[in-house]
């Protein structure tokens, strides 16, 4: 069999109804995996949205996806942001951690380590604001658990290539 | 162009005028009454009325893959959208360009499960190329040439516009302008890359065992890739073969050709795509009815792919030289380049190759054993063929055994001329589709040749051929079984024949006349050409009723899960080799 592989692609759309449907229909449809998917407008003037997309796949299947991906009448771009360079992804997620006492200073603490912000603080919760990597987030949300996690809530990745070249 | 402003339906009929439509096939109803009032009031566009909407999607694809044009259906929301749902992925399986318009309910009443209310646009996102639904009048016209633009450009397929029935009452102008605005972005691309046919060239002119294998994309294309690939294959002197939807795309008769390739394709053609060193694929889509088991395809050969479509390229196949653009022009391209260069091919390995393939062309796979008191499928086709080939005549097909032996011993010798379902492989495709390629061909002959299972999914439209004077003919190979699945039954569930009995038939003669057309029937070898004479004589719909073997299978026959060169050929080898029991689970 050949390796799997997690790569990030950003797809450029024409901000229209049931686009979304059709990129996702795409993916259910043909048993592409999807591990998280954004979608907002980035080009009011000209009715475009970026959609970015991380799956996973054999190299074969991860070509197919960009291909299927292509076809589609609505989408401009299509861009393996994974294999054509350096880029960097971000995710935010807001986390709720409920608890009082010890439990309560040692979330904040570890809430500054990962330079997570409090947004939202009662007597006995906080909500806090991370952004970074996927595996950041992972790592935070884990050393909550112990400490009150009660509720997360993940934007998924967000892409962009580095240098000047735009999409 | 026009300053007084026009409805929503009469905006949308003059889009079709202006696309160069003058038939269309439909069926009414509450939502898009303003459109057949509009159309009533009109002489440009004809309506065909149909008596399933089903009927009325299949009959625009025999008129669009016998034209080259886009083949337009016209029904009503809810019901008569879902009934075209399998027309639209038949269409959409096999690249058919179609622009199908359905009715609405008023766009204020969208979501609120009003009468006659479907997520029409929802449920046909994934059968359609693409689909539209207008919500604003001022989008009518745009929306109405880009969905043909859409259907037709590229890889070709159904496009399907949803058109509210208060924006089919409201009041616009037409400009006239849209027809000639470029899309936005669909552009698909034409032209291959240069060093990509620069580097199929030289792989084609160092083959020593060299396979054109040819599909539909070359139909697609247009009767210029056919012309263009017979000149390729006779300058370079190689065998080709050809997918059952590519079937015209090079002469039956010509020597260079070695038939069908595939599940039931012919010995020569499958056993050269075993052994070939490159294979030239022009618009084919390495489709599993044609590879077989996938590890052991052609495993040592060289892949040249042709297609306009990039995803079909490295989907099930490998290959080395992709060229991504339309054949005609890559065909062209490559000709020149071909030329340009001087090349030849190595004539000694060809001559060799030759001599290879003639053995296996030898073994006669098409042979079956004749009889003179039963009337053998095969023999009927072959004799409908003779009676027909020098007519300007049309195949359109069912599904099953019948299909697959139509294949086998129809020679097609120029494209358009044959209308089957090859990817969905829909029952109930073929009188609907001759009655379309009746309309577009008037004089010509045009005949479905059915299965007694298959035609009765449709049947109701012989009441349309009746009503539209179209004299299709409708020769049934009738074995009183769904043969194909009798076959399968026989093969991988030991003879065990669930449900594939077609109990209760009708007396196809009698409802043949129950709707006003002409009923023949044969029963023994003897009939048969006399019934054949009398079909074509007659100036009426006819079903002819030809009541062959119960028992024959369809051979040759790469079982599912086997690969090219373990066929079966016959009714003995299919009891030597048991299949696979991963070969079971395939379909
Ligand atoms: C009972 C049954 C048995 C069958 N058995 C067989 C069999 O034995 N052998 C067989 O071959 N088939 C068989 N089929 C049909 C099979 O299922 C497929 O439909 C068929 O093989 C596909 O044909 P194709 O590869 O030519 O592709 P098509 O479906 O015709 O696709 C055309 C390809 O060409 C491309 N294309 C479109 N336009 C252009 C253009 N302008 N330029 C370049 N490329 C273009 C498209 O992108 C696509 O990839 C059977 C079907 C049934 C129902
Ligand atoms: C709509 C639909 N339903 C079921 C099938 C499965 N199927 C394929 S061939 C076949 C039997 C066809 O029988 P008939 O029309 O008599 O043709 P024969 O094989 O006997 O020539 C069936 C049921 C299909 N292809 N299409």
């Amino acid at each position: 069999m050949e390796q799997v592989e997690r790569h990030t692609i950003s797809v450029l759309v024409d901000n229209e109804a049931g686009v979304l449907a059709r990129v996702i229909g795409l993916f259910s449809g043909r048993g592409y995996n999807i591990e998280s998917l954004t979608v907002a407008e980035v080009d009011k003037a000209n009715a475009l949205s970026r959609i970015t997309v991380v799956t996973v796949g054999t190299p074969m299947i991860i070509e197919q996806i960009k291909a299927q991906l292509e076809r589609l009448v609505p989408v401009h771009r299509v861009v393996d942001l994974s294999q054509d360079g350096p880029h960097v992804e971000r995710e935010l997620a807001l986390v709720k951690v409920a608890g009082v006492g010890d439990r309560r200073v040692e979330s904040l603490r570890i809430a500054d380590i990962f330079r997570a912000r409090a947004i939202d603080s009662t007597n006995d919760s906080f909500v806090f604001e991370i952004s970074g990597s996927t595996d950041k987030l992972n790592a935070f949300i884990r050393l909550m658990e112990p400490l009150g996690l009660v509720d997360v809530s993940r934007t998924g990745v967000v892409a962009i290539a580095r240098g000047s070249k735009a999409l | 162009m026009s300053e007084q402003p026009m409805t929503g339906s009469e905006i949308a009929i003059r889009a079709l005028v202006d696309q160069g439509v003058d038939v269309i096939f439909g069926y009414p109803g509450g939502a898009v009454l303003p459109i057949y009032d509009a159309l009533f009031k009109q002489n440009s566009v004809r309506h065909i009325l149909v008596r399933e909407e089903g009927g009325a999607v299949h009959m625009a694809e025999g008129y669009a893959r016998s034209t080259g044009k886009v083949g337009v259906v016209l029904v009503t929301s809810g019901p008569g959208a879902t009934n075209i749902v399998t027309g639209l992925t038949d269409a959409f399986m096999d690249s058919i360009p179609l622009v199908c318009l359905t009715g609405q309910v008023p766009t204020h009443l969208i979501g609120n499960d009003a009468f006659q209310e479907a997520d029409t646009t929802g449920i046909t996102r994934p059968c359609t190329k693409h689909n539209y639904l207008v919500k604003k009048i001022e989008d009518l016209e745009r929306v109405m040439h880009e969905a043909f633009y859409v259907a037709r450009s590229g890889r070709p397929g159904p496009v399907l516009v949803d058109l509210p029935k208060d924006i089919l009452m409201a009041l616009h102008t037409y400009s006239g302008q849209a027809i000639k605005v470029q899309h936005k972005r669909y552009q698909p691309r034409l032209d291959a890359d240069p060093d990509a046919i620069d580097r199929a060239v030289d792989l084609i002119a160092n083959a020593r065992r060299p396979l054109f294998y040819c599909g539909g994309g070359v139909i697609n294309s247009g009767p210029k890739a056919s012309e263009l690939l017979r000149r390729l294959v006779q300058m370079t002197g190689y065998p080709i073969t050809l997918t059952l939807m590519g079937l015209g795309a090079y002469p039956a008769s010509d020597r260079q050709f070695l038939g069908m390739v595939g599940m039931h394709g012919t010995y020569e053609s499958n056993l050269a795509m075993h052994g070939c060193d490159v294979l030239i694929n022009v618009g084919a889509r390495f489709d599993d009815r044609v590879t077989g088991r996938l590890a052991a395809f052609s495993p040592n050969s060289k892949r040249i792919h042709v297609d306009i479509d990039s995803s079909s390229i490295n989907k099930n196949v490998p290959v080395e030289v992709p060229l991504v653009g339309d054949a005609t022009h890559v065909l062209e391209a490559l000709i020149a380049r071909w030329k340009a260069k001087k090349l030849s091919p190595d004539r000694k390995a060809i001559a060799a190759w030759w001599t290879q393939i003639d053995q296996w062309r030898a073994r006669d796979c098409l042979r079956y054993a004749g009889s003179d008191s039963i009337i053998k499928p095969q023999y009927a086709i072959q004799r409908l063929y003779e009676h027909v080939k020098d007519r300007d005549v049309y195949i359109t097909t069912e599904v099953g055994q019948h299909q697959m032996w139509a294949a086998q011993f129809f020679k097609f010798e120029e494209p358009n001329r044959w209308m089957t379902s090859g990817g969905l492989g829909t029952m109930g495709y073929g009188l609907p589709a001759a009655i379309g390629v009746q309309i577009a061909h008037p004089k010509a002959l045009v005949i479905d040749i059915a299965g007694e299972a298959s035609i009765l999914m449709n049947i109701q439209e012989m009441s349309t051929a009746i009503q539209h004077r179209l004299p299709v003919k409708v020769f049934i190979i009738n074995n009183q079984w769904m043969g194909m699945v009798r076959q399968w039954q026989e093969l991988l569930h030991g003879g065990r024949y669930s449900e594939s009995y077609t109990a209760a038939l009708p007396d196809f003669v009698k409802l043949a006349e129950a709707f006003g057309g002409v009923g023949l029937r044969a029963t023994k070898p003897g009939d048969v050409d006399g019934v054949i004479a009398e079909m074509i004589a007659v100036d009426k719909p006819v079903i002819a009723d030809i009541q062959v073997d119960q028992t024959e299978n369809c051979f040759p026959m790469i079982p599912s899960g086997a690969a090219h060169n373990e066929m079966l050929l016959g009714p003995d080898d299919e009891a030597k080799r048991p299949i696979s029991e991963e070969g079971m689970v395939l379909v």
